[in-house]
């Protein structure tokens, strides 16, 4: 047998690894909710446009983009289930139904942008154009209400906080989706596109203040008016007040610019208010959950190496299909 | 209500039956589409552009569906076999989430540039991005099967229990990836996702040159490029269906070797014994023989002492080991048994095919042997039924056990699933993937009854993309 010598023995250069891996599982899934976030902004935005023209532009805007931006969902999974192999199972087993749904809907919305492609008939587009709406509203839904049961703790399918914090992702996913569209559309689009930012960036908030007054009234253990959840929440109106200005003044690439800032804040949130705990149902904690050393090291060492690679995938995708969407240039 | 155990079974039975079909198209297509995109870029052959820009439109739609139910997997080793996951995580997690960042990633983030940038990227980016896409798909394989592998022939592990319950743990990774299976595995799908997706190539291209009468002096556009397809399809029919014959043989014997109680399913053996027959063509002459094959019983031809002579690699003598002598039940006889048939006699006839077309090609009549062509039309699926029934000898196969004499497949399934839940979520699958598998269907017969891109609108270029939708790659 070969002998791993220290890197079986102690975390890699004596990191606090088991709090970096809850950060990185987090941040892949901010990753998610981020990139893929504003593709379900878009199809949320498709359902209110009945132009052909506009429709495909709306599609070959996320066109080149969707598929891998999916994959961070893919790589969360892959993540939790390699560093906390027992909050994947206990979380993924207890929300079964859950969890199915979310895959339903995941299936919908990826299948609808190329099936519409297929087909140039009217009653075809319809209908896969209804898919595609439902598909991109319904994910960041289910996965709002996903979050809000992993932190609560709550068991059944659906809850009175699950339904809040899932219209807040569904209100943070359009915020993300007209800060992408403005940028890569121009004219009348562009203008009602961005018509929009106020009033979801609006809802957003107001469903995040609810949800925190719930918190705070309900559960206390939870540590809402901790220092670090308070800053998450003043960098939050920071930023939510950056993208409203941005848009007021057409400055639409700064008005995106605040869409990570709001996803990460909302995701570190979630994050914070968790620790020390990893699965709150259970009351399986971060460190008994984490996976023993060696395996650990070795994910820490592949990740160390892949990840810095991943985003310069994504660099060399979005700068080749970077700028607005030309006339007629369609999804196809 | 079922059983929770059966119906997550089942259930993760028909998905990955399901989802196999979409990675196959996609890996087999791989090497096809680098290929394509090279010859499209060093030479002014407008037929390479045609190739390419036909063959990625399928594979876009593979993908897609690909992706889309390759997520529901990962999410099954969570939602239906909890116990599973929590016990093995340290050693199946892994390989998962490497898969994800080395695999997907590339392949997703660079078809975006592949499908959608001809126009935008220099042909140098282009051709990386062709083979980022191709690397990552069989950089998937490599992941998935690492994991697989390791459940079939698992080393590098510890047992402990952690407050009553099973722990698998990482001891020795290199011997736990780096295990015996893997190379098998890895090289004997591979290989039959080239196969198979050749197959395809083949049934489509010969379709449309019986269809339309096709022969090697018309000058319409569309035969070019079917006449293009088959023989390239043809020429890698040639090497790896055979290929496929001789690497699977070998790969018998290192079953026999790590999973004897596998083999002795495959070859219906319930008594030790020595001599045993290989049963090529086993005619079942009751219903019995079908739900319970047993090799002494079977009416057939038999090749004496060939099972011996597989299980050893040479030796007609060799003993094997009975199903009876196993402390566990026998996994499911009369599947593994039958799939294994199937597999074989399909293999057989690839080769067999593979040898009369290139008989035909040799006497120039290619193109006029309309029994051939209907030959090939009717098998162009056949190579993803055998990988089908492949993976059902090897899953099906290492019954009882989900990993190797260590876990059974009964105590990996979550312990708080409900009967309602695990049947509903089986029938609601049932219906979503059928009509899955049907839009699939649909879709890509319209992308084939449509054929290749004319040159004409290749020449006119990308830009004005014609609202027929046939530019699935501009």
């Amino acid at each position: 047998m070969t002998d791993y010598g220290a890197f079986a023995t102690g975390p890699l250069f004596g990191l606090p690894l088991q709090e970096l891996w809850f950060g990185l599982v987090f941040f892949i899934l901010g990753m998610f909710l981020f990139l893929d976030g504003f593709d379900f902004g878009v199809g949320a935005i498709f359902a209110t446009r009945d132009d052909d023209e506009e429709r495909e532009t709306l599609l070959a805007a996320i066109g080149p983009f969707w598929d891998g931006n999916e994959v961070w969902l893919v790589v969360f999974g892959g993540a939790l289930f390699a560093a906390f192999p027992a909050v994947y199972a206990n979380l993924f087993s207890r929300h079964y139904l859950l969890m199915f749904a979310i895959l339903g809907a995941l299936i919908l919305r990826g299948l609808a942008p190329e099936m519409y492609e297929q087909r140039h008939d009217e009653a075809w587009q319809t209908w896969w154009g209804r898919a595609f709406v439902v598909g991109s509203v319904s994910t960041p839904f289910l996965l709002g209400v996903f979050a809000a049961h992993w932190l609560l703790g709550v068991e059944s399918l659906l809850s009175l906080p699950g339904v809040v914090v899932g219209l807040a992702v569904v209100a943070l996913t359009v915020v993300a989706g007209v800060g992408f569209l403005a940028m890569k559309t121009r004219g009348s689009l562009q203008r009602d596109v961005a018509d929009y930012g106020p009033r979801a960036m609006a809802a957003y908030l107001a469903l995040v203040v609810v949800t925190l007054g719930y918190l705070v009234a309900v559960r206390p253990d939870l540590g809402v008016l901790a220092p670090i959840p308070l800053a998450l929440v003043v960098v939050s109106l920071a930023a939510a007040a950056g993208y409203l200005l941005a848009l007021r003044d057409g400055r639409y690439t700064l008005a995106f610019a605040t869409v990570p800032v709001l996803v990460f804040a909302f995701v570190a949130l979630v994050a914070t208010l968790m620790f020390p705990l990893a699965d709150p149902a259970t009351g399986l904690t971060v460190a008994d959950a984490i996976v023993s050393v060696l395996p650990l090291n070795i994910m820490s060492v592949a990740s160390a190496l892949l990840l810095p690679l991943v985003f310069a995938y994504f660099g060399i995708l979005y700068s080749t299909f970077s700028g607005p969407i030309e006339t007629g240039e369609s999804y196809s | 209500m079922l059983d929770p155990v059966i119906a997550s079974r089942l259930q993760f039975a028909l998905t990955t039956i399901v989802h196999i079909i979409f990675p196959v198209m996609s890996m087999g297509l791989a090497p096809f589409l680098i290929y394509f995109t090279w010859k499209d870029i060093r030479t002014d052959d407008p037929v390479y552009e045609q190739l390419r820009r036909f063959w990625t439109k399928i594979f876009a739609v593979s993908f897609v569906v690909g992706t889309v139910t390759g997520i529901v997997l990962e999410f099954e080793f969570g939602t239906n076999f909890a116990a599973f996951s929590t016990a093995a995580g340290e050693l199946f997690g892994g390989p998962l989430a490497t898969e994800g960042m080395m695999a997907f990633m590339l392949e997703a983030t660079f078809l975006g540039v592949f499908v959608f940038g001809r126009e935008k990227v220099s042909d140098a980016l282009y051709m990386v991005s062709a083979v980022a896409v191709g690397l990552g798909t069989w950089l998937s394989a490599v992941w998935i099967l690492v994991a697989n592998s390791w459940m079939q022939t698992p080393r590098g592990y510890e047992l402990a229990s952690e407050s009553g319950q099973l722990v698998v743990s990482l001891v020795d990774p290199i011997a736990a990836y780096a295990n015996p299976r893997f190379p098998w595995m890895f090289v004997h799908m591979q290989n039959a996702a080239v196969l198979s997706v050749a197959l395809f190539m083949a049934g489509v291209a010969a379709y449309h040159v019986w269809q339309r009468g096709i022969d090697a002096d018309d000058d319409r556009e569309a035969a070019r490029f079917w006449r293009k397809t088959l023989k390239i399809a043809l020429v890698v029919l040639l090497v790896t269906a055979p290929f496929q014959a001789i690497h699977g043989d070998a790969y018998g014997r290192h079953v026999y070797e790590t999973q004897p109680q596998k083999f002795a399913a495959m070859e219906a053996v319930w008594e030790t014994d020595s001599y045993v027959p290989e049963y090529i063509f086993a005619i079942p002459t009751s219903l019995e023989h079908i739900t319970d094959p047993r090799a002494k019983e079977l009416l057939g031809i038999g090749i004496p002492g060939g099972a011996s002579w597989l299980a050893s690699g040479g030796d007609p003598q060799a003993e094997i080991t009975g199903l009876n002598e196993f402390d566990t039940e026998a996994p499911p006889v009369a599947i593994v048994f039958w799939s294994f048939r199937l597999m074989v006699a399909a293999g057989f006839w690839f080769i067999l095919l593979a040898f009369w077309a290139a008989y035909r090609w040799w006497t120039d009549d290619l193109y006029d042997d309309d029994l051939l062509h209907k030959a090939f039309v009717g098998s162009s699926l056949l190579g993803i039924f055998a990988v089908e029934v492949g993976w059902i000898v090897t899953e099906v196969g290492r019954q009882p056990w989900v990993i190797q004499g260590v876990l059974k497949t009964s105590d990996g399934v979550s312990p708080g699933l409900t009967g309602f839940e695990a049947t509903l979520t089986l029938v609601g699958f049932a219906v979503v993937y059928s009509g899955l598998l049907a839009l699939y269907t649909y879709v890509i017969r319209r992308i084939i009854r449509e054929g290749p891109p004319s040159v004409d609108e290749t020449a006119a270029g990308a830009e004005t993309a014609s609202p027929a939708g046939v530019s699935g790659d501009d």
